[in-house]
């Protein structure tokens, strides 16, 4: 009863919050709301019994997708009203594809069915933690894809850094190369100035 | 009684939200990209509900591949946009032609 209760209690905050997401005039809204969209999400794999993918979710794309783009909306100055122009024009057509393509998928989910393999056949319970099953899983037979969704991410890391990054001229940055190959003979000065003749610097 | 179909009806309403999103604000990068963000959540609900109810991880590992592109894309994606609108001082995309390709 409760599992039910949790699953559309879940389930219609995540639709709810997607539907604000896209239709809400501050783009900062929309971030916030597509934060309240993903921890629904994660609910819903808790509700699975995924429970690393559910924390992965809420690390992943609430800790870092999801700050990311609050942090780009808030650093850019853009006049957000202008940018909405086309959107009631673009209304009635987006609903129309969206409520085509909403039918197929129903369509599609409610005649999926199992392979023979696999109708009827019992699912047993987990014996281990969904997390030990998976790191086991992920270390032995997928180590390979591992590796190289770590390395899609470096990728990710190095693109981001090279298309940001520029070399600006309006501002004096520390040499530190410069400051290290400083001598102390160079740096400091030994002086015995006589009283009241000041110094010369 | 919950099953598979209930949450492949999430995940369809969820993918065809993000599918709209994209087709009404044509004109907001930021909000394309969240409209992606939100699709492939619902790939993310749809692989996860399946494992469960198949009693196979790999559903939960390919959703673990999914959300690593996610993070991937969002970075770049943005980074994009940083240098798009550095340029151009906005970031209308209907507008998009000066390489002319």
């Amino acid at each position: 009863m409760i599992a039910i209760l949790a699953f559309y209690l879940f389930a219609v905050l995540t639709i709810a919050s997607a539907i604000a997401v896209i239709f809400a005039r501050n783009p900062v809204h929309s971030v916030l709301w597509l934060i309240v969209a993903f921890f629904n999400a994660a609910g819903l794999m808790l509700l699975l019994g995924a429970e690393f993918i559910a924390m992965l979710v809420v690390i992943v794309y609430v800790g870092a997708v999801a700050v990311l783009f609050l942090f780009v909306v808030m650093m850019l100055d853009i006049d957000f009203a202008s940018l909405r122009s086309g959107f009631t024009r673009n209304l009635p057509f987006g609903i129309i594809i969206a409520l085509v393509l909403l039918g197929e998928v129903i369509v599609a989910n409610s005649a999926w069915q199992a392979g023979p393999a696999l109708s009827g056949r019992e699912i047993p319970a987990a014996k281990i933690p969904n997390i030990v099953a998976l790191g086991q899983l992920l270390y032995s037979k997928y180590l390979f894809a591992f590796e190289l969704a770590g390395l899609i991410l470096l990728v990710a890391m190095i693109g981001a850094i090279v298309l940001t990054h520029r070399s600006r001229t309006d501002r004096r940055p520390q040499n530190i190369s410069r400051q290290v190959a400083r001598r102390p003979d160079e740096a400091v000065k030994n002086l015995d100035p006589a009283v009241g003749e000041g110094m010369k610097l | 009684m919950i099953g598979l179909t209930h949450y492949l009806t999430v995940a369809a309403i969820l993918f065809t939200i993000g599918v709209l999103g994209i087709f009404l604000n044509r004109r907001n990068v930021i909000l394309m990209l969240m409209a992606i963000e939100l699709i492939l959540l619902a790939v993310n609900i749809n692989l996860v509900a399946f494992s469960a109810y198949l009693g196979d991880l790999t559903g939960q590992v390919l959703a673990m591949f999914v959300l690593t592109v996610a993070a991937a894309e969002a970075a770049i994606g943005l980074a994009i946009l940083v240098i798009f609108f550095r340029r151009r001082g906005s970031i209308a995309v209907d507008d998009v032609n000066r390489m002319h390709g």
